[in-house]
C-alpha cells in the first residue's frame, strides 16, 4: 500500500459498469516526509474519504476490487483507509 | 488507474485472435508523457481525456473472453476536479 493524499476527483459519464455509482479519487503519492512523489493516479473510494486526507491505497487488483464490493472488475486501486498519523521509528 | 489522452491508434493485422475486433489505442500518460497502447472498452475516441486501468485486470471488461491486454480505457472523463 501507498500513503497518497487525495487532491481531487473525476467525473465520467461513459465508463465502465462496474465504476458506477463509484468515487474516483485523483490522489498524490506522498513520501514519508509528506511531500508529493510523482504522478497522480486514480483510486476508487473505499472509505469515503474527502479532498485533503491522506489515505491508504491498494494498488493491486483483487484488494481494490473487494474494497469496493466489486469482483472482476477493471479496478487497479482503491482508497481503503483515512491515515490518522505515521510515526517513525 | 491513471489519466491521459488518446492521441492515437495502432492497427494490427496478425495478433492474438482475442485482440480481433478490438480497438488499439494510443494513450499519452497525464504526468510523465509516456505513450501506452491500450485495449479501448468504452469507446473512445482520438483527443479524448480517458482513463486506464492497469494489469491482469485490465481484461476483466472483455470477460469471458480472454482477451491479452495490461492495459484497458474504462472510461471518457468528462471532469477532472483538482483542487490543489
Amino acid at each position: 500500500m501507498i500513503i497518497a493524499r487525495v487532491v481531487g476527483n473525476v467525473v465520467a459519464t461513459q465508463k465502465d459498469v462496474t465504476h458506477e455509482g463509484q468515487k474516483i479519487l485523483l490522489i498524490q503519492p506522498l513520501d514519508l516526509n509528506g511531500d508529493e512523489s510523482g504522478d497522480t493516479l486514480l483510486a476508487l473510494d473505499g472509505v469515503d474519504a474527502g479532498p485533503g486526507d491522506r489515505v491508504l491505497v491498494v494498488q493491486e487488483g483483487w484488494s481494490a476490487a473487494s474494497a469496493v464490493d466489486r469482483t472482476m472488475a477493471p479496478i487497479d486501486a482503491a482508497v481503503v483507509g483515512v491515515v490518522d498519523q505515521v510515526e517513525t521509528a | 488507474m491513471y489519466l491521459g489522452k488518446v492521441i492515437g491508434r495502432v492497427v494490427s493485422s496478425a495478433k492474438n485472435e482475442a485482440l480481433e475486433g478490438r480497438k488499439l489505442l494510443l494513450v499519452r500518460r497525464t504526468g510523465d508523457g509516456r505513450t501506452v497502447v491500450a485495449v479501448d472498452a468504452v469507446g473512445a475516441g482520438a483527443g479524448e481525456t480517458v482513463y486506464v486501468c492497469r494489469g491482469r485486470e485490465a481484461s476483466f471488461p472483455f470477460s469471458p473472453a480472454p482477451v491479452p491486454t495490461d492495459a484497458t480505457i474504462v472510461a471518457i472523463v468528462d471532469n477532472i476536479n483538482d483542487y490543489r
